[in-house]
């Protein structure tokens, strides 16, 4: 029989070390750049926000920062801009703020209780209610833009807190994150609880809610980013500039262009920027771990 | 402390039975061992005592009230279950206490009894810990604490030891069996193992097929197997079985291919060429016997040897020898007549010596 | 899948339902059903009388051009935005699995995008690709490319699909490293001793390992450049030049919200719904092992 030896090069490990330390080298340059080309925009605005408006209105494009940080910070934050009708991004921030929050706490809470039914209860139409849930998945608000603003519109909702908020409540996402680590409870421990002499609330309250803080907290990074970083809902309910929100607000800020000041814009920009970063990189564990099973 | 009747107690999940009638009654301060095979009920059984599972017929009575209908936390009862299910947020105090807090204890009774329960088990020094701090042994002892200061009127056990590594599985044994009659608080214990079966039960209860082959004490069970299943399930390694016929008379059997036997206690009901099969324990076989015995495989224990071979019918024979193994080739073996076990060919059931001295205590199905 | 051990009681589990259902009927349904209705329907240029039509909306849908280039645009941006961020996130997403230093520094320093609005990402690529004020729309104009994304529809697609594909690549990267670091050692290790050379061995063990996550991640990806960028292209183009940047949300959007004209942009919402439906599906074709009832 002829010899079938693979033809493997003879091992040199002056060579392979050589090797594994290029490609490291290589590795490192291909992430740096990945890295800087993230952050190269972010620089770019949180550079021009130091700087007055004239110095970006002439089309200077600094890399470095400047010495006008302090009072365009403060301008944006009480007072937005001049041209338009002057919503202070603090009032801004805070419409922005509130609606993340309720509507990431209305989400969890509502999902919580209905995966919780969903899962520990036999009922007529269980099957019924969580595909209603599911098929939520399917009917994104951006689909059915119209309609949805006829319906918020016909129950007197526009340009309120509520109708900005209650229409995103639900959450079949959550729901399914939810009812999936429910079925990874043991049985054994409900039946424990059980034993222990635990109604279904009492179980609820005293095991599963402990159980779940670590969903809870993933769920709160996603559903916090999502709720600040709604847009066109927010458009389409928001006509007023008491509920207007910081996302809406910097887009309307740049408006004709003409006469925009961008020094304000990047200011608000970054402003707009660090609550869902700092969100997301404070939370970071919790949050990559919540994302790869939620969407799994 | 309390009694425990199962009443006729049978169960189908839809249109598959699991439970055909089961029938058992509990003394006070007695501890009951459920084994069997997986799958034959026994855990269906226990789950039913303990409320988890709705019997479809029969009653269940604790201390003379039927408890068919209540709920788990309404029968006053204790369970101990396979992964212990402890709490994985609550500390050992907070999961020993959890079911006297929901049930409105006081706390310093609730405090007391944890203590004791604590001090009892070992565990006085861990109540603050989680149970992912504990281990093993640990957490199967926090089961056990969480059952005891319940002060409960019966104490049920779901395989608790079968997650725990050989040694302490010895070990936890013991402590169940010395901490049980401590106690004497009323015990079903259900598991797969003959020989935590033998050893801490008072009577066993062997289950087959959802019914209850045998309920006797340990000793009985193991020298007179009520059918052919008790027989090859308790005793390792297990029973030999052979078929054989009748002699004339019923005072003997003749082994298939082979030569006869005669019954050392006397003869057995039965027509002459009747299908029985003989049942031996391994160590129950003589040297030096009419049966030529082709070892295969030979297992020297040291202070024992376990010989498998065949008979030239192509019967498989395990053979328990004191002492070491034997020379090579085949070698002469023979039945001891008093230990000879005699069962129906058919039914599998123990048939005993016609004029049996008291007739034996079985349930038979 | 279901559990075995539950507790009793109907009343419990629908109080506990019904706040997730009735929004879910209000605000889902209902006008889910709605938008369906209207299909349907064509009101007059006052608005005073409606009348049944059947298909017509959908008929003159496709019959014009307009929708049609729309429809075109959409796909180019989304297979565009999904190509680049994939690629790029993968290609990140290798080499931050591989043992070197830094490795969580460099995944903090490349998720946080995840957490950038698409609208507030838009603003973003302003300052760089603006002809006037950003970084690389001058310096184009400098080389003397005419750049001016607000003129030339190729460049408004460039710039949006750059920075839609930007903001999504964190979200990419998180999937592919969690894929890779699922992958077991012991495969790797198996094939470095069959002699497998690192790039060989991406390609034919860790690619193909991989193609449950690169599956999933497409179909994610198609469906965030379908429905999640409005607010990208609302902030950069507004849809211009001469709707060059129009996707499928943006017309809806013009035709119900500004046009306000309810029969084709319902109808737009139900060819919307099922592009949804579809691509849902198509997803849950695959993990179906996980939802499975």
């Amino acid at each position: 029989m002829p010899q079938a030896v693979p033809a493997i090069a003879a091992p040199d490990p002056a060579a392979s070390e050589a090797r594994r330390a290029r490609a490291d080298w290589i590795t490192h340059g291909i992430l740096v750049l990945g890295v800087v080309l993230f952050a190269l925009p972010v620089w770019l605005v949180l550079v021009g926000s130091t700087h007055d408006a004239a110095t970006i209105g002439r089309g200077e494009v600094p890399l470095l920062p400047g010495g006008h940080a302090a009072e365009t910070y403060a301008a944006v934050w009480t007072q937005g801009d001049t041209r338009r009708a002057q919503v202070a991004v603090s009032t801004m921030m805070f419409n922005s703020a509130v609606m993340a929050l309720l509507i990431t706490i209305g989400k969890i809470a509502i999902s919580i209780v209905s995966a919780y039914a969903v899962a520990f209860f036999s009922f007529p139409g269980r099957m019924l209610c969580f595909w209603a849930i599911f098929v939520t998945l399917m009917l994104p608000v951006e689909v059915r833009i119209f309609p949805t603003f006829q319906v918020v519109s016909d129950l007197g909702l526009v340009n309120t807190y509520t109708g900005l908020i209650v229409p995103l409540i639900a959450s079949a996402t959550a729901t399914l994150l939810f009812r999936q680590f429910f079925l990874t409870i043991p049985d054994e421990l409900v039946e424990a609880a059980k034993m222990d002499g635990a109604g279904p609330m009492r179980f609820f309250k005293d095991v599963v809610l402990p159980l779940s803080a670590t969903n809870m907290a993933a769920l709160f990074v996603i559903l916090f980013v999502y709720g600040w970083n709604q847009y066109l809902w927010p458009l389409l309910i928001t006509t007023s500039a008491d509920v207007e929100t910081i996302v809406i607000g910097i887009v309307k800020m740049i408006g004709a262009e003409a006469d925009t000041e961008w020094n304000r814009v990047m200011a608000t920009t970054v402003l707009a920027l660090l609550p869902p970063v700092a969100v997301v990189i404070l939370m970071q564990r919790w949050f990559v771990k919540g994302l790869v099973e939620t969407e799994k | 402390m309390a009694t425990l009747t199962v009443e006729r107690v049978s169960k189908s999940f839809g249109k598959v039975p699991v439970l055909h009638g089961i029938d058992l009654s509990v003394a006070d301060g007695e501890m009951i061992v459920i084994v069997g095979a997986s799958g034959c009920g026994k855990s269906t059984l226990l789950r039913i005592v303990a409320g988890l599972e709705r019997a479809t017929e029969g009653r269940i009575v604790i201390s003379g009230a039927d408890v068919t209908r209540l709920e788990p936390a309404e029968r006053d009862i204790a369970m101990v279950f396979q992964n212990y299910a402890l709490y994985p947020h609550m500390s050992v105090f907070e999961n020993m206490s959890y079911g006297l807090r929901i049930r409105g204890v006081p706390k310093p009774e609730i405090a007391r009894r944890v203590a004791q329960a604590a001090e009892m088990l070992g565990l006085s020094g861990l109540l603050e810990r989680r149970p992912r701090e504990l281990s093993g042994g640990q957490r199967q002892r926090v089961a056990m604490g969480r059952a005891i200061v319940r002060e409960p009127k019966l104490f049920l056990f779901d395989e608790p030891l079968s997650n725990l590594d050989a040694k302490l599985r010895v070990a936890m044994r013991a402590e169940i069996k010395r901490l049980q009659r401590r106690l004497g608080v009323t015990s079903l214990f259900v598991t797969h193992d003959q020989v935590e079966a033998m050893t801490l039960g008072d009577r066993l209860v062997v289950m087959n097929q959802g019914r209850a082959a045998q309920v006797a004490t340990p000793m009985e069970i193991f020298a007179r197997p009520a059918d052919t299943y008790v027989a090859g399930f308790i005793g390792s390694p297990a029973m030999n079985f052979l078929p054989a016929t009748l002699t004339e008379g019923g005072l003997g059997a003749r082994i298939a291919d082979g030569p006869v036997v005669r019954f050392a206690d006397g003869p057995r009901p039965g027509m002459a060429g009747r299908s029985l099969t003989l049942g031996v324990r391994p160590e129950h076989f003589a040297l030096g016997g009419p049966l030529p015995l082709s070892p295969d495989l030979v297992e020297p224990l040291g202070s024992e040897t376990v010989v498998h071979g065949r008979l030239p019918s192509g019967q498989e024979i395990t053979l328990r020898l004191p002492g070491a193994p034997p020379g090579h080739g085949t070698i002469g073996i023979g039945i001891r007549p008093e230990h000879l076990h005699v069962f129906d060919g058919k039914t599998g059931l123990r048939l005993e010596a016609e004029p049996a001295i008291q007739p034996p205590p079985r349930v038979a199905a | 899948m279901r559990r075995k051990v539950i507790f009793p009681g109907t009343a419990l589990p629908y109080l506990l339902l019904a706040p997730q259902l009735a929004i879910t009927a209000v605000f889902f349904f209902w006008p889910a059903g709605e938008a369906v209705w209207y299909s349907f329907l064509r009101q007059d240029a006052f608005g005073i009388s409606t009348q049944f039509v059947g298909l017509e909306n959908f008929q003159d849908l496709f019959a014009d051009p307009l929708y049609l280039q729309v429809v075109r645009n959409t796909l180019v941006f989304s297979v565009s935005v999904t190509a680049i961020a994939m690629s790029v996130a993968l290609l990140l997403a290798v080499l931050a699995d591989r043992h070197i230093r830094g490795r969580e520094t460099y995944r903090t320093l490349l998720i946080w995008p995840y957490a950038v609005a698409p609208a507030v990402a838009a603003v973003l690529y302003i300052f760089l690709f603006h002809p006037n004020i950003g970084l690389f729309g001058r310096a184009l104009n400098g080389m003397g490319v005419a750049w001016d994304y607000r003129l030339n529809g190729d460049q408004a697609m460039l710039v949006v699909v750059l920075a839609a594909a930007w903001k999504q690549v964190s979200y990419n990267f998180l999937f592919f490293l969690a894929g890779l670091q699922s992958i077991p050692r012991s495969v790797l290790e198996a094939a470095a001793i069959d002699g497998a050379r690192p790039v060989r061995r991406f390609w034919t063990v860790v690619f193909p390992l991989l193609s449950p996550t690169t599956f999933f991640l497409l179909v994610i990806n198609l469906t965030y450049a379908f429905f999640d960028t409005f607010g990208i292209i609302d902030a950069l183009t507004k849809g211009g030049p001469a709707n060059a940047t129009q996707t499928l949300i943006y017309r809806a959007y013009i035709d119900g919200r500004v046009n306000l004209d309810l029969g084709s942009s319902s109808a737009q919402s139900v060819v919307l719904m099922v592009a949804v439906m579809v691509l849902t599906l198509f997803q849950f074709r695959f993990i179906e092992r996980k939802v499975h009832y």
